[in-house]
């Protein structure tokens, strides 16, 4: 039996709820794409995908599959493959709406949630259209010297934080080693809910060399093991993106129709994961 | 082909020579040619330059997650950086965010990434962007991602430096506010240039040809550059000529 905050997939998933502001980070770190097809089953609509601070083949499947009113993201790309097809098309239909950000400022949104203030300044952005575009943003003189205009932004605090992570122990604890900003966002975020490659035995608090890489389990209300839950996409030094599995996504979501057969056999129940 | 080297080579070792004095250069996303530039001036610079290329593990060092690129670029520890467009104009304003009026852009591309910020805090900021049509390079974007100017009283210690494209390399004067041609790549003439830039440029009435690599830079590009890259960039990696 699976003690909370320990739970399968699906009943991690069934966290989500709709309408909820979603906080996903970048290909650099672990995407949860396991979770995202159980979102994907569940019918999740509504979500305020925010993406820290970009997002890709996760951001692409939940727009084209329905999920998404809004995105607030710096940038929707999958990179090598070009640009995000079903993002595109969802925009040029006026199906979503995009928030338009810059990194640094997704990033320094959610430090401001993560100290409990309401709003954080940051450079550069004057003169910019993505500030025009932003009217929850504003621009003050620094009050410390004279005329120096700096931009303030509103706290990013994230109903739910998902991501995938290397390892969790049967406290809630989350080994996520380098990829800090998944300490951040588990921070700013009201809930942080994580899918894991394997669940030691052992406390991770109790190993020096881990505990300093870990998101302790106060912050963390869901884990489901999911082995390869980043698939396709890579995961560390663990396993490579699966180029060719993206590249077939790549090609059916040229299409509209083309993305809804893809997705179809995607969601559907099977033993084995396979893409397409 | 006679040449004795490809057109992405050439770019490669062109972005390299524009790194030269930095101690620390930092490379972005969907950036291989810089990457591997990057890589290679710290070949060059016998180890002296420090490289952080964005999506690798090995060829990063970074600790504190995602934020850390910014808060290094804020204090000044950053020399160089890479921006890009789908757009860019004659005052090096940028867009990587669509063409057309916003938001009901007519072609839609990924976003800005950190340009809003990190082309007012380095100090020398690299425009790359291989295709020099004026499809590209236009009188005026349609969008701001980031500007190549900013008023007086703006912070902004950093900016646009040069402009290397698939036809030649521009530096920009912040002052005048204008690119000025440097050199034409083997290959294409001034004309050419004019022909495929939207805006007006500055040319002197004589400009050189770009440098072709060395022998000893073909030779890192083609063995342990393409080696390195393809950590963050497989499939670049693959199509490098070894």
């Amino acid at each position: 039996m699976l003690t909370a905050p320990l739970c399968d997939l699906p009943a991690l998933a069934a966290m989500i709820p709709n309408g909820a502001q979603l906080a996903v980070p970048s290909e650099n770190c672990g995407v949860a794409m396991a979770a995202t097809r159980e979102l994907v089953r569940r019918g999740v609509r509504g979500l305020h995908l925010v993406c820290v601070p970009v997002s890709g083949l996760q951001a692409e499947i939940m727009i084209g599959a329905g999920l998404v009113e809004t995105v607030e993201t710096s940038a929707v790309t999958l990179a090598e493959l070009g640009p995000a097809p079903r993002f595109t098309a969802a925009l040029r239909d006026g199906k979503i709406r995009v928030l338009d950000s810059t990194c640094p400022a997704i990033h320094a949104a959610l430090q401001a949630a993560q100290k409990g203030i309401p709003f954080i300044p940051l450079r550069g952005l004057i003169g910019t259209d993505v500030l025009a575009n932003r009217p929850d943003w504003k621009v003050i003189d620094n009050p410390f010297r004279t005329d120096d205009p700096i931009v303030l932004l509103p706290a990013i605090q994230p109903d739910i934080a998902l991501f995938h992570a290397p390892l969790a122990d049967r406290h809630g604890n989350v080994f996520i080693g380098r990829w800090r900003e998944l300490l951040t966002l588990a921070h700013a975020a009201r809930h942080t809910l994580v899918t894991v490659e394997q669940i030691t035995e052992r406390d991770l608090m109790e190993d020096p060399e881990r505990s300093p890489g870990v998101i302790p389990a106060l912050y963390v209300t869901g884990i489901a093991e999911a082995r390869r839950g980043a698939w396709p996409l890579r995961f560390g030094a663990d396993y490579p993106t699966d180029q060719e599995a993206v590249e077939r996504y790549v090609a059916a979501a040229r299409t509209d129709s083309g993305f809804r057969d893809w997705l179809q056999a995607w969601v559907a129940p099977r033993p084995a994961q396979a893409l397409a | 082909m006679s040449a004795a080297f490809t057109s992405t080579e050439l770019l490669i070792a062109v972005i390299a020579r524009l790194l030269e004095g930095c101690r620390h250069v930092v490379t972005g996303a969907s950036s291989p040619v810089p990457g591997a530039a990057a890589l290679l001036a710290r070949e060059i610079s016998g180890g002296a330059l420090r490289v952080n290329v964005l999506g690798a593990t090995r060829n990063n060092s970074f600790t504190n997650g995602g934020v850390e690129l910014f808060d290094l670029a804020a204090q000044g520890r950053i020399d160089a950086f890479f921006l890009g467009g789908g757009q860019i104009d004659g005052q090096a304003n940028i867009n990587l965010v669509g063409a057309g009026r916003y938001p009901d852009v007519e072609v839609r591309w990924p976003g800005s990434f950190g340009s809003s910020y990190l082309y007012f805090l380095v100090p020398r900021v690299i425009l790359f962007r291989e295709e020099h049509t004026r499809r590209v390079m236009v009188p005026r974007v349609d969008f701001i991602s980031a500007p190549g100017v900013s008023p007086s009283n703006v912070y902004r210690p950093g900016g646009p430096y040069k402009m290397v494209t698939g036809l030649g390399l521009f530096a920009f004067d912040r002052t005048r506010c204008r690119f000025r041609l440097e050199s034409v790549h083997p290959g294409h003439s001034v004309q050419e240039i004019v022909d495929n830039t939207g805006f007006d440029f500055d040319c002197p009435g004589q400009v050189s040809v770009t440098p072709a690599p060395e022998s000893s830079v073909l030779q890192l590009l083609r063995g342990r550059i393409r080696g390195e890259i393809a950590e963050a960039y497989p499939r670049f990696a693959t199509s490098l000529a070894s």
